[in-house]
Parts: structure tokens; sequence; C-alpha cells
């Protein structure tokens, strides 16, 4: 409905417009002649006039704006690509710094524990010797018990026999006698517990 | 009287009547607005020229933004060699398109809606690219006439009809550009005569045909200014770049 309103309309109007073409007696002005003339010349001077300023001092300038904007950026662009690199080896730079001092580091620490290491060492060495000389002392000690111990012992063994002869039978007794006894039995013992 | 339509194309004298000769060449309306025109171009261009700065200003950008625009247009259809013509072209442009737009604003004389304004314009475009024809390849320009690749039977039948087309080409040219301004903003005057006479009830249809045959204009404006500039780039890549 409303698009049939629309199109009726435009119709309608195309109709008045025809009317009023067909009301004016005088027709289209564009037809007149009278200032065709006029037109002519006033178009050429300010045509021309457009036309040689615009030429000979404007669009040069635009164009020179332009070209120097252009190698302009391209100048800004060519010194940050400038920058970019410098600050690359700047980077490079500080990853060698970095390195170095890592390796530093490792090596002040290497160092640090291998002293420590040595340090260590020397003292579980004299320790060592330390304790082997206690070792060694106490082992003498004992070997010196034990090498007295069997005449110790024998000593006692004879004492003993005697003191209980004595009790025994009521005489002194010869002691080398009881000496050669306990010497035998004690070899016979002796051979039992050391073997040789 | 001023429901005419047709009122608002004629001409009228401004000041007094100046005579060169026996020709009548006063200050009219048309000539007002070609000057204003011109120095509308002229201020908005130089003001866009004046300073560089790295990022431009509106005017600025304005500016150069239609020189690049024009500059683009020309190399796409003419190539390089017709880059000693830009400053023409882009004047011609520029002056098509600001007599059009200026024509927009209510109760101002359009420029290129009369024909002698537009026909003298693509007179001169038509004879200078015929020169510049003849100039760069002497009679070899009139192989323009003669298409590769047709049969000899249809040879002069054909060069009959491209010696007419090329004729036409300031009629075409001149016509195109004066008939749609002319019809545009009769249409215009027609519709807002229709929003008086059908008052307050019936005027809202044509008052919303008014408001949208006005964005069609400003657009027809600009399409028609372009559509002159191409084709003077076209018929002038036809005098540089012969090849048909």
């Amino acid at each position: 409905m409303i698009k049939k309103i629309f199109f009726q309309s435009i119709f309608l109007s195309f109709l008045f417009f025809m009317e009023a073409f067909a009301a004016e007696s005088g027709g289209m002005p564009q037809l007149n002649p009278e200032f065709w003339v006029s037109q002519i010349f006033w178009l050429i001077i300010t045509f021309g006039l457009l036309y040689v300023v615009l030429s000979k001092l404007i669009l040069p300038k635009i164009s020179a704006n332009l070209e120097i904007r252009k190698s302009q950026i391209v100048e800004n662009i060519e010194a940050a690509e400038k920058k970019r690199e410098q600050s690359e080896l700047n980077i490079e730079e500080y990853k060698k710094i970095i390195q170095n001092s890592k390796n530093e580091a490792k090596n002040y620490f290497k160092q640090a524990r291998e002293k420590v290491l040595k340090d260590i060492n020397v003292k579980k060495e004299t320790l060592d010797k330390e304790l082997d000389e206690e070792v060694d002392k106490a082992e003498s000690e004992i070997k010196n018990f034990r090498d007295n111990a069997p005449e110790k012992i024998k000593k006692i063994a004879i004492e003993t026999c005697a003191d209980l002869l004595q009790e025994l039978i009521g005489t002194e007794t010869n002691s080398s006698s009881i000496s050669a006894i306990v010497d035998d039995l004690s070899r016979k013992k002796m051979d039992e517990y050391y073997g040789n | 009287m001023a429901t005419n339509p047709m009122h608002q194309f004629e001409v009228y004298r401004i000041g007094p009547e100046i005579k060169l000769g026996v020709v009548d060449i006063s200050f009219t309306n048309a000539s007002l607005f070609m000057v204003i025109s011109s120095l509308a171009i002229l201020l908005i261009f130089n003001l866009g020229s004046k300073k560089n700065s790295l990022l431009p200003s509106k005017v600025q950008l304005l500016a150069e933004l239609s020189y690049t625009f024009v500059s683009k247009m020309i190399s796409d259809t003419a190539g390089s060699k017709a880059k000693p013509y830009f400053p023409f072209i882009f004047s011609l442009f520029m002056f098509v398109l600001f007599c059009n737009m200026f024509g927009m604003i209510p109760y101002t004389f359009t420029v290129t809606s009369h024909i002698i304004v537009t026909f003298i314009l693509a007179s001169f475009i038509f004879i200078g690219v015929t020169i510049i024809g003849f100039m760069k390849h002497g009679l070899g320009y009139l192989k323009l006439f003669v298409p590769s690749g047709v049969p000899v039977i249809l040879l002069p039948l054909i060069v009959v009809i491209e010696v007419i087309s090329y004729l036409s080409r300031p009629i075409s040219l001149s016509v195109r550009l004066f008939a749609n301004m002319m019809a545009g903003h009769t249409m215009m005057k027609v519709f807002g005569g229709f929003v008086i006479s059908l008052g307050i009830v019936g005027g809202w249809l044509p008052l919303s045909f008014s408001v949208a045959l006005t964005g069609l204009e400003i657009l027809v404006a600009f399409l028609q200014a372009y559509v002159f500039a191409i084709l003077t780039c076209i018929y002038l890549n036809d005098a540089l770049n012969l090849h048909h």
C-alpha cells in the first residue's frame, strides 16, 4: 500500500514537472545566448588564473611537502633501524658480560671448593696420621702386654705353685724345677692358643 | 516566478555593463561563482601547502589527499607520460568539483549547469588532446581511427564510426556534466516547490524526497567532477599512448 502511494506520488510529481515545463514560456535559460560571451570570458579568466596559480605556486609546494615527508619518514625508519641494531649489539654485549661474570663466579666457586677440599684433606690426613699413631701406640702396648703376659703369668704361676706347695707340703721347694714344669705346661698351652 | 524550477539557472548582470568592443562581458552571477570557486580552491590549497608538518593538519591533509587522489587517477588511466598534464587535470577536477559543490548551497548559482561553460571546457580539452596527439605521433595519430584486427570489409564503416565518436567527445563530455547538474537542480527545485504547495499535510513526502535528493546530488556533484576528470585522462591516454 505504502509502496503504491510512493510510486504514484513519483509518477504525479513527474506529471507536475512536465506541466511546470510546459507552463513556462521562457524555456531553458542555458540556451539564451545573451551572456554566453561573458561566461566564456570569465571562465577563461578564472580558470586560467586558477591553473597558473595552482601549477606554478601551490602544486609544486604540495609535491615538495609530500616528498619531504616521505624522505623524512624513510630517514626516521633508517634511524630507528640503526638504533635497533645498536641495541641488539648492546644486548649481545650485555649477554657476554653476564656470561663472563657467570664464568667468574663459577671459577670462584670452584676455587673455594678446591681450597676447602684441600683443607679437609690435609686435616683428614693429619687426623689419620694421629689416629694411626694412636692405634700404633695402642697396638704396641697391647703387643707389649701380650708379649709380657706369659712371663708374668709364668711368674705368678710359679709363685702361686710355690706358695701352694709350701702350704701343702710345708717346705721350700726348688723354684727352678717348678718353673721348668710351668714352662713346659705353658708352652703346651701357648701352642694351643697361638698355634706356634 | 520563484516557483519556476528553471529560474535558478538564469544569468543576470551584477554591477555595470562592461563592453569589449561589441561583445558584452559584464560581470554576472555566473562569473561571481566562478571567482568564488577559484578563490575557495586557492585558499584551501594555499592553506594546505603553507606549512609542512610531519603530522599534517586537517587542511594540509585535505590538500595532500586531493593531490594524491588526482595524481593516482592520472597515473592509473594515462600512465607516467601524463605527468606534465597533472596541474591542468587537477585544476579542472577541482574547478568542476567546487562549482558543483557551491551549486548545492541554496540560493547559489551552479556554473556547471550551463552548457556553454561545460562545452568550452570540453572543447578546450578536445582541441588540446588532439594537438598533443598530432604532436606526439604526427599523422600516425590517425591510426586511432583504424582499430587493429578488424576485417577489411568492415573497415570503412568502422573508421566512420570512430571518427564520429571522436568528434562527439566534446559534446558528450559537456552535455553529460551540464545535463546532470541541470536535471538534479531542477528536480530539487520541483520537490521543494511541492513541499510549499502541498503544505503541512501532504508536504512531508516531497520533503523527504528533497532530503534524499540532496544527498544524491552531492554524490552526483562529486561523481560528475570525477567523471569529467577521468574522461579527460582517458582522452589524454589515447593521445599519449596510441594503442587501438
